[in-house]
């Protein structure tokens, strides 16, 4: 992705990092509220296992996909920190 | 037909195969061969330890019972994984820089490394970990029940037979691997490598039965959506206080399960492989899940009324007569509750030898660690004692329980109990101002909490809570009733267990904590734990100078064992630039060393055994103030490294200084050679030169005179210069005795104006009445100097009328003699050389001299204690010849 356009300046680069690990932080936050969300589905139509599982499993792929896209862009931010002895 | 036999030769030959796949892992590494044994992957599958066997068989049991709720507790700790950057990434770099070895070790560690916490902490552990235990080695003897009432009946004393078979299996396995070495921060290679060959196999098992079950019996996905909807569950009964809670709960119990945190923190071998596990074992918990809701649905539909749906994942190729996949998949449930059994054990051990075993057995051999003894041996010992008793409670707890319904229950018990770490383990890495007050009275407050309201009455009144009290409350106290304190009626009990238990327990660690003041020891730990990322981890703890190194290496030997031990104290010393084995017992390496005890005797021990050898003089309140405070370290830090720094460029500098004058020295000295060669080689030529003449004879008597005068002339020239720099090396070495006596400088001056002859070529002025001063010197070699000043003046000085001024002045305790001529002086540029051997400005003259003479009376003056210069801007080449006093100063005569 980044790979493509390289960042003009040390300060570009420096404050995507620190979006990065923000969006990392956000990550499970969200991921709770969509998982919360069948709370909040209509009542007397009721609730379908069938459906749950599609939705719920949609949720799961979505935070693996993004959990992996992060954490590919962590590790290089992480390398860049240093690691301890 | 498969014969119960053949599962029992499966069995073990899975197991032989797991014991060789765990030993090849172990010697790989002893090797050095790290390899794979060191990847993502292998840590990632190590996680799955979080799914046991009350997952594997018991998910899709809750799922046909309750529908999709059984997935809060995979959803949980995908979360957790998910936000790896919230707490995960902490706690890994927390435990790999403190060397953690348990859970209990961390909170002890923390709260300033008190072993009262790693008791209450391990307490909990075990009995919350216990009921689990029976609850995997209930699953497998069910396992094996359902094969074996296939082949004939079996009476309830097999199961026990068979459960005890497991757990001595898995005890033995566990001592084998778990205990190899000491060190528990050095990983466990083989027993993570078998634990993730058994996550490899556990999750091909299910899978395999969701796709026999997805497309063999029934038709596809489509087909399976509409059972599903066709199906006892097809309402979806979502309770939103338990679905968010247990979402909760599992996400607790996942970062604080001592077998979690021991595959998690522990054997972590790379903080890397973190970012992989963060998507990666989110995957897999979604794969261990995804068939769940099928098979629960196939097998509902399929199994006559009644069947435990906790087997369906066995019983339902069974039926089907898929007898290898019933096969494959009783390994899968097989794996799930060995690995998870093995990890535990492992984890409760180090606790229980660390912080239980180990504190009795040093303050019972008072003298402890001095005493010879192997406490290597004795750890070592207590692990595999433990490992045993833990599993032996694991089947007791068992046989007592009756393995009925009740165990079923007590996987969430179980995380509702360890999740009462939860507030102690944040709180201690998120904020400085918790105390170890505040954790002990909030982890006993959560504790005892759950104890009253959800473990006991899970007995439902046949253990110590009576029937009576559960529904009447103590002593008739209503509002005390175990399942509605307070009133709070018709929750869901777990619900109800965990919203007191935490609430409160989070209450009791926060107001003890604002309440009572940490000793030094934990405000150290504090902040080394809170800012574990921001600054070296090296706080000093130790006062220096108390301890005996050797004492330290005969502690450390017993723990570690000799080599490592050595190994340790060598690099030390080498580290201090001492050769041998004992380094200085400085803060610094006390830190180090505790560290590298801690990691094997946990943090509380190897703080306990350095203090027996130290004195107790840990660290003090002042001592804290220069380093605890984050602030002030880093400054302190900083300007230590400024200091260093402006040393280093000071020394450089000096150095360079040095150099430049080592260099112009060899220079001089190049030249000084040449010069001399030259000097000599002069005489030499015209000596050999004439006496050649000489020896052809055939010359006047006039000739040979003549020419016997020149070779005389210029032997003497020669003997002059080598007298000269006999002079001037025995000066320049400070080697000669000067012969210092009192003498009356005008004296001097007359003398040296006689014997140089200069009133001859040129007019000398003097001013006698001011030369009237008496000096301590040398009068030969001073004289030597003016001599030598008042022939250079007649030598080169070029005005028509040569005149010279010698003027005296005292300056303090000092004379001054300048002898200044009408010349046209000596050009700026030649001024520095002019006291350098066989310097001669221009070659007018070539005047007799090798152009020694000032450079010998420069070394004369430095050797009396004064010096001659140059003195320019006076008209004509001048030189002043400073001297020193003495102290014998004139009282002839006053300036």
């Amino acid at each position: 992705m980044s790979e493509r356009r390289q960042p003009l300046f040390l300060e570009r680069e420096s404050y995507r990092q620190r979006r990065t690990t923000d969006a990392a932080r956000l990550l499970p936050i969200l991921g709770f509220l969509a998982l919360c969300l069948p709370i909040l589905w209509g009542g007397e139509g009721g609730r379908f296992t069938s459906v749950g599982v599609i939705y719920l499993f949609g949720v799961w792929v979505v935070l693996i996909a993004v959990a992996m896209l992060l954490a590919r862009r962590l590790r290089r931010i992480d390398a860049q920190q240093g690691t301890p002895d | 037909m498969l014969s119960f036999n053949t599962l029992i030769a499966v069995c073990l030959a899975y197991v032989v195969a797991l014991f060789l796949i765990a030993f090849a892992a172990d010697r790989r590494a002893r090797q050095g061969k790290f390899g794979w044994l060191r990847s993502p992957l292998v840590y990632t599958l190590s996680l799955s330890i979080y799914c046991t066997a009350w997952t594997f068989y018991g998910a899709v049991g809750y799922a046909a019972r309750s529908g999709l709720e059984f997935l809060t507790i995979y959803l949980g700790p995908t979360l957790v994984m998910v936000g790896w950057w919230w707490i995960l990434r902490k706690l890994v770099r927390i435990g790999r820089s403190q060397r953690i070895t348990s859970i209990a070790d961390l909170i002890s560690s923390r709260y300033g490394k008190s072993n009262l916490l790693g008791v209450i902490v391990t307490l909990m552990a075990v009995i919350g970990t216990t009921p689990y235990i029976a609850l995997q080695l209930q699953s497998v003897t069910l396992s094996f029940a359902v094969f074996a009432g296939r082949s004939g009946g079996w009476a309830a004393s097999d199961l026990n037979a068979t459960a005890l078979w497991v757990a001595a299996g898995l005890a033995l396995f566990t001592v084998l691997f778990g205990t190899r070495n000491l060190d528990a921060n050095e990983r466990h290679y083989g027993v993570v490598t078998a634990i993730a060959v058994e996550a490899v196999m556990k999750l091909f098992a299910l899978l395999a039965v969701g796709v026999f079950v997805v497309w063999g019996v029934a038709d596809g996905a489509g087909d399976i959506l509409a059972r599903i909807d066709a199906s006892p569950i097809a309402g979806w009964e979502l309770k939103p206080g338990r679905w968010v809670s247990l979402i909760f709960l599992s996400a607790v119990a996942f970062l604080t399960l001592p077998r979690m945190f021991q595959v998690m923190v522990v054997e972590n071998a790379d903080e890397r492989h973190l970012s992989t596990a963060s998507w990666a074992f989110p995957l897999y918990l979604m794969l261990m899940s995804l068939f769940v809701v099928p098979i629960a649905v196939v097998g509902l539909d399929l199994m006559p009324a009644g069947s435990n749906p906790d087997l369906f994942v066995l019983t339902v190729p069974l039926s089907q007569g898929r007898e290898g996949l019933a096969m494959l998949s009783f390994l899968g449930g097989f794996s799930s509750a060995t690995s998870m059994v093995i990890v535990a054990a492992i984890a409760l051990s180090t606790m229980v030898s660390n912080h239980i075993v180990m504190p009795i057995w040093l303050s019972v051999a008072r003298q402890g660690a001095t005493v010879s003894g192997d406490v290597r041996q004795v750890v070592l010992t207590a692990r595999r004692v433990s490992i045993a008793g833990i599993l032996a409670l694991g089947y007791a707890y068992y046989r007592v329980s009756g393995g009925g319904a009740a165990l079923a229950a007590i996987g969430l018990i179980s995380f509702v109990g360890v999740a009462q770490f939860l507030p102690a383990l944040l709180g201690g890495i998120f904020w400085r101002g918790a105390t170890r007050a505040g954790a002990a009275v909030g982890l006993i407050t959560g504790f005892g909490l759950w104890a009253y309201t959800l473990f006991l009455p899970s007995f439902e009144g046949s253990f110590i809570l009576s029937a009576e009290l559960l529904t009447q409350g103590p002593f008739g106290i209503g509002w005390l009733r175990p399942q509605a304190l307070f009133g709070v009626s018709g929750m869901d009990p777990l619900v109800h267990a965990l919203f007191w238990s935490l609430t409160l327990n989070t209450i009791a660690f926060c107001s003890v904590s604002l309440a009572s003041f940490p000793r030094p020891q934990e405000r150290l730990q504090g902040a080394q734990f809170v800012n574990v990322f921001d600054h070296n981890p090296n706080a000093q703890g130790w006062v220096s100078g108390m301890a005996e190194a050797e004492d330290l290496l005969v502690m450390a030997q017993r723990i570690l064992g000799p080599e490592q031990a050595q190994g340790l104290f060598s690099r030390e010393a080498a580290r201090q630039g001492k050769a041998g084995y004992l380094p200085d017992t400085s803060p610094d390496f006390l830190q180090r060393l505790e560290r590298e005890l801690a990691g094997s005797v946990g943090a509380a021990t190897g703080h306990a055994m350095i203090g027996q050898i130290v004195g107790g003089a840990s660290v003090s309140v002042g001592d804290l103030m220069a380093v605890a405070d984050e602030t002030a370290q880093m400054m302190e830090y900083s300007s230590q490294l400024e200091a260093k720094s402006a040393e280093l460029e000071r020394t450089a500098r000096q150095l360079r200084v040095v150099n430049e004058k080592l260099t112009d020295l060899s220079v001089q000295k190049d030249a000084f050679l040449s010069q001399i060669s030259h000097e000599l080689r002069t005489p030499m030529t015209s000596i050999r030169a004439f006496s050649e003449i000489m020896r052809e004879g055939g010359m006047t008597a006039e000739e040979r005179a003549k020419y016997a005068l020149i070779i005389h002339d210029e032997t003497i020239r020669l003997t002059r210069l080598l007298d000269d720099l006999l002079d001037l090396s025995v000066l320049e070495s400070g080697q000669v005795e000067m012969n210092m006596q009192t003498a009356d400088l005008q004296d001097i001056i007359e003398r040296s104006v006689t014997s140089a002859g200069g009133d001859g070529c040129l007019t000398i002025h003097r001013d006698p009445a001011r030369e009237q001063v008496a000096l301590l010197t040398d009068p030969d070699r001073l004289s030597q100097v003016f001599i030598n000043l008042i022939a250079n003046a007649c030598k080169y000085c070029d005005a028509e009328q040569p005149e010279l001024r010698i003027r005296v002045r005292r300056n303090g305790g000092n004379v001054e003699v300048d002898f200044v001529d009408n010349g046209t002086g000596i050009p700026a540029k030649s001024q520095p050389l002019i006291f350098e051997k066989f310097s001669r400005l221009g070659d007018q003259r070539a005047a007799g001299g090798a152009g020694l003479g000032l450079a010998i009376s420069r070394e004369i003056m430095a050797n009396l204690g004064g010096s001659v210069i140059y003195l320019p801007g006076q008209g004509g080449a001048a030189f002043r010849v400073t001297l020193a006093v003495n102290g014998a100063s004139s009282t002839k005569s006053k300036p």
